[in-house]
């Protein structure tokens, strides 16, 4: 089986990995790249653990193939913060208890982060089905939300 | 010893720290299951039935095991064969031959996902590819999915050496009923003689699965010389290497378990479904293996738990007294022996003190996934019948919901069906936590609802050690034999904190593998802030006493005029005021000098544990078009014991009333007629997702349990108890229509609306 | 004298009709002896598959924790969880 050789930015460093054309880019992150933070809980599109950035854009890896992500700007949950500070839906999340195994946690922080950089101040409605792809089985969802509109305050500079 | 009553005096306890590994959780650090690596590691992947139930002509590996990269195949043939006995596993009492037959099956496969074989490959697309081309020749037998139908003369029998036991005379011919058991109290008969008003229905339940949103996942290695690495995510790494010990016939001394972050399990993983095959792989390969399961897979071949078919009876005077209750509880157990049939039995009328009462239950084969433990295991099931039937009796008289159940309420000194005399039960404070709540002044409109469920559960204690170490700079190492599964690293650490009088910050809390702590059992039962917590807080009183001790030395007194306060040491009695304190880092510091490092130690077997309540109300609208159920409201009431760190433990409430309206609203599987599952992943199982909910209140009782150094009672069984007949009272009272069957799903729910002329 | 209750189904086998005995015991360990002794293979079926109820407290796997003079005790199937 050939490779194809791709070249792509993530979290805002160039790389070039080689993939078979049946790999992933989530594949591609957790095997060959060593960014186990995406993770798979489907492998279908149906649990949002996988959840990354493309191009700003809120996707699946599992969904994308890799040489699908030639010359593309991916950013994954290890990308969110800068550096060591943490982003503000990461701090958040922590604050508000909002995970307990935290499985589903890197997919929520970086959906809610798509979220919040596309409407800075969602109602509790919208902010439950933008993030109605990302599953989270331990916790109700309740604190998540509540992390959510702390960081979309804590965002639009408003003291929590 | 700490006075579990005074509640101000605590400083750490009931304060909502961040937790200790929330950072790594956060940035994608944390090491899950499936991201852990071993060098020279190999991917496995395994070959499952397709057929519900057939027997196992011949297995050809050979073009699989031609194939470029293939390192490994295994088949049953290559593990010992185990012979029956039996042992106590998650859910109850197991058979190590039924385990191992269940991990890879022997002669007969027994369900749709069944393991026949598993290959190791120098990748997971070419273990994938290898798995397809292992060629397995089946002779396909009758098979019997439904539990009803299983126990009809003449239905497909599983096993042929199963007997029911429980029932007089002892029956000669083999059937898929494993046993009856039974409570029962007073005079049923009198009981229901006595009743001015009786209700009498059946009810039946969907299994549903776990749904963790981790796989399960593990890597390992089987060295040359028998030493077995494993890193893997589970309920109980302890339970991982006994189980794979025995399967595998090898010495618990050559196996080492480092547990992983896991990533949810629910009850659905204390069991081992792929680290025996990973160490059988990897032995025949020499190379680690490293198995993650699909979700496929997940929802085939692990899980779920039983579904059931229950009758009530149940009878009141006037007055609001039940005077008489029974409940007859037929379980799946799913291919092997071992539904919750017990805890069913013994949890559906324990919220009741009723003179005249009666449990009857069966535990029941079929060709299922063998069922594993989920939640408070059998209690959702028979009080979604019993709490139905109840809000049905409590519309018979004309009582309020609430009103019936204080009236009829257990409390200390009320005898339990099951025998034993509760104490220090916090049930009555639950239902006036519930009563008061603002969420029960809200108006309801049209087609909206409003329903009340309890439920019980007598959560557990068991083995646990925990280790303390005081570091040099006065910060502290803590060891649990816990997997953490939802925030117990912080309860720990706060509960040693507390003891300690410092700081929780300076507590760093781990998780030690198999060989670095004392056995413990697994995380479940709703134990560990409890059993664990006990060992933390045991280990954590003697780290003060040593430090006394090097504080008396430093002060050449004698250690009992030496007082703890506040994470420092004072001189007291006659030498009060003599000397400047000495804090934990002051005596740290000097710990070399004084007689060595300060190190302790506990083990424990807990007993004791106090059991826990929920109430909960729920107010739904039911769109009569579709037959949707909207939860509009949701407020569940528990007493806790004693919140260590409250945000975790409303973190549980809230998950388990959210996984019970799952199980209330959607989940369920579904099998095509040839006992295939139709369903077997996220798109057709469908679990709650943030748009289908509301806020969930949580209103946390704390009546203390006087076995734990603070209070504490299990949290995260009790939750998943009440939802499912909640729900179903409160769509009886948006529309008059009572719901009898799980799940209470749109199509479901709009046929019953159109069988009654709604 | 601890009164035991042998109502639960696991009992059966072992006990027949008898619902109710008077043991001499100031331990779980101790009463799992005497009982064993009433009934052969009852002790087994308790260390493997029960839980022990002293007085409305329920204890498993465990033979060292007390029972009082005049205790009730209900054999009860073992408990474990989610
Ligand atoms: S793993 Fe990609 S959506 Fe579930
Ligand atoms: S925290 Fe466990 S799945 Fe969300």
């Amino acid at each position: 089986m050939s490779k194809t050789h791709v070249t792509c930015t993530v979290n805002g460093e160039e790389t070039e990995f080689l993939c078979d054309s049946n790999q992933t880019v989530l594949d591609v992150l957790r095997e060959d790249l060593g960014l186990t933070g995406s993770k798979e809980g489907c492998g279908s599109g149906d649990c949002g653990a996988c959840s990354v950035l493309v191009d700003g854009r809120l996707v699946c890896s599992c969904l994308m193939f890799g040489s699908e992500a030639e010359g593309t700007s991916i950013t994954t949950i290890e990308g969110i913060a800068d550096g060591e500070n943490l982003h503000p839906v990461q701090s958040q999340f922590l604050k508000h208890a909002a995970l307990q195994c935290g499985f589903c946690t890197p997919g929520l922080i970086v959906a809610t982060k798509a979220l919040l950089d596309a409407n800075p101040s969602p109602t509790d409605e919208e902010a439950r089905y933008w993030l109605a792809g990302n599953l989270c089985r331990c916790t109700g969802y309740d604190k998540i939300m509540n992390a959510v509109h702390a960081a979309a305050a804590e965002l639009r500079g408003e003291s929590a | 010893m700490n006075d579990i009553s005074l509640k101000d005096a605590l400083k750490v306890v009931g304060t909502r720290p961040v937790r200790p590994d929330g950072v790594d959780k956060v940035m994608g650090r944390a090491q899950f299951g499936g991201d852990a690596v071993m060098p020279g590691m190999i991917f496995g992947s395994t070959v499952r039935s397709p057929h519900a139930h057939a027997r196992i002509i011949k297995i050809d590996t050979s073009a699989a095991e031609a194939m470029k990269g293939v390192r490994a195949v295994v088949t049953a043939a290559d593990l010992p064969n185990i012979t029956s006995e039996e042992a106590f596993v998650g859910e109850g009492p197991m058979n190590f031959r039924d385990l191992s037959c269940n991990l890879m099956a022997r002669d007969k496969v027994l369900y749709d996902g069944h393991v026949v074989a598993a290959v190791a490959a120098t990748s997971t697309s070419i273990a994938r590819a290898a798995a397809e081309a292992i060629k397995v020749e089946y002779e396909v037998l009758p098979h019997v999915i439904n539990e009803m139908e299983a126990m009809q003369p003449g239905a497909p029998v599983l096993h042929d050496d199963i007997f029911t036991s429980g029932v007089d005379p002892k029956p000669t011919t083999p059937s898929n009923v494993v046993k009856r058991m039974e409570f029962a109290k007073g005079d049923l008969e009198a009981g229901f003689a006595a009743a001015d008003k009786i209700v009498e229905r059946t009810y039946t339940t969907a299994p549903v699965h776990q749904a963790y949103i981790e796989p399960h996942a593990c890597v390992a290695a089987f060295n040359p010389d028998g030493q077995c690495q494993v890193i893997c995510s589970s309920q109980g790494h302890f339970m991982v290497r006994a189980y794979c010990a025995k399967l595998l016939g090898i010495d618990i001394s050559e196996i080492r378990v480092t547990p992983a972050e896991i990533g949810g399990g629910f009850g659905g993983k204390t069991l081992v479904y792929l680290e025996p095959l990973a160490l059988a792989l990897s032995r025949k390969a020499g190379r680690p293996v490293r198995m993650v399961m699909t979700r496929e897979e997940v929802f085939r071949g692990s899980g779920p738990t039983s579904g059931g078919t229950i009758n009530v009876k149940v009878g009141a005077k006037m007055d609001g007294t039940i005077t008489a209750a029974h409940a007859e509880v037929i379980l799946q157990a799913g291919a092997y022996p071992g539904s919750p049939i017990g805890p069913a039995l013994m949890t559906c009328w324990a919220m009741y003190d009723i003179e005249n009462a009666s449990a009857v239950g069966f535990d029941v084969v079929s060709n299922r996934p063998k069922v594993a433990a989920y939640r408070a295991p059998g209690a959702p099931i028979s009080t979604y019948a019993t709490e139905s039937a109840v809000d049905e009796l409590s519309r018979a008289i004309g009582m309020d919901p609430i009103e019936l159940r204080l009236k009829n309420a257990a409390k200390d000194g009320t005898k339990a069906l099951y025998g034993p005399t509760f104490q220090n039960i916090g049930y009555v404070e639950t239902l006036e936590a519930a009563k008061n709540h603002p969420n029960l002044q809200a108006k309801l409109g049209p087609n909206q609802g409003r329903g009340v469920a309890a439920g019980f559960w007598f959560n557990i204690g068991g083995e646990s050690s925990a280790s303390l170490a005081v570091n040099e700079d006065g910060t502290i190492a803590l060891v649990s034999g816990s997997p953490d599964i939802g925030g117990s690293r912080a309860s720990m650490a706060m509960m040693a904190a507390e003891v300690l009088g410092v700081n929780v910050e300076r507590v760093r809390p781990i998780i030690g593998d198999t060989a670095s702590v004392g056995f413990t059992f697994v995380t479940g039962g709703s134990r560990v802030t409890f059993a664990t917590g006990t060992a933390v807080c045991d280990a954590s009183d003697d780290i003060v006493k040593q430090l006394r001790g090097r504080a008396a030395k430093l002060w050449e007194i004698d250690v009992e005029a030496v007082e703890w306060r506040d994470g420092s040491a004072y001189p007291a009695g006659d030498n009060a005021g003599k000397f400047e304190p000495l804090s934990l880092a002051d005596i740290a510091v000097k710990s070399g000098r004084t007689g060595g490092p300060i190190a302790a130690k506990a083990t424990v077997n807990a007993q004791g544990a106090g059991p826990g309540w929920g109430v909960h109300v729920v107010d739904v609208e039911v769109d009569k078009e579709t037959g949707h159920v909207k939860i509009l409201r949701y407020t569940a009431a528990q007493d806790v014991g004693r919140a260590i760190h409250p945000s975790y433990v409303e973190g549980q409430v809230q998950g388990g009333a959210v996984q019970g309206i799952g199980w209330a609203l959607n989940e369920e599987y579904i099998y095509d007629k040839d006992g295939r599952l139709d369903n077997g992943g996220f798109l057709d199982y469908r679990v709650p997702v943030a748009s289908d909910l509301p806020k969930i209140d949580v209103a946390l009782v704390e009546v203390p349990n006087p076995r734990h150094p603070f209070g504490a009672k299990g949290v995260g069984e009790v939750p998943i108890v009440p939802p499912m007949a909640a729900i179903a009272n409160a769509i009886f009272d948006a529309t008059g229509v009572r719901m009898t069957s799980l799940p209470m799903s749109p199509p479901k729910v709009r046929a019953a609306l159109d069988a009654a002329g709604k | 004298m601890a009164t035991v209750h042998l109502g639960a189904t696991l009992c059966r086998t072992y006990c027949g009709d008898i619902r109710v005995v008077e043991v001499k015991a100031l331990t779980i360990g101790r009463m799992i002896k005497e009982l064993d002794a009433l009934f052969p293979g009852l002790g087994n079926q308790i260390e493997e598959s029960m839980a022990v109820a002293v007085d409305g407290e329920i204890f498993q796997d465990t033979l060292i924790d007390p029972i009082g003079p005049d205790s009730e005790v209900h054999l009860i199937p073992k408990i474990a969880g989610g």
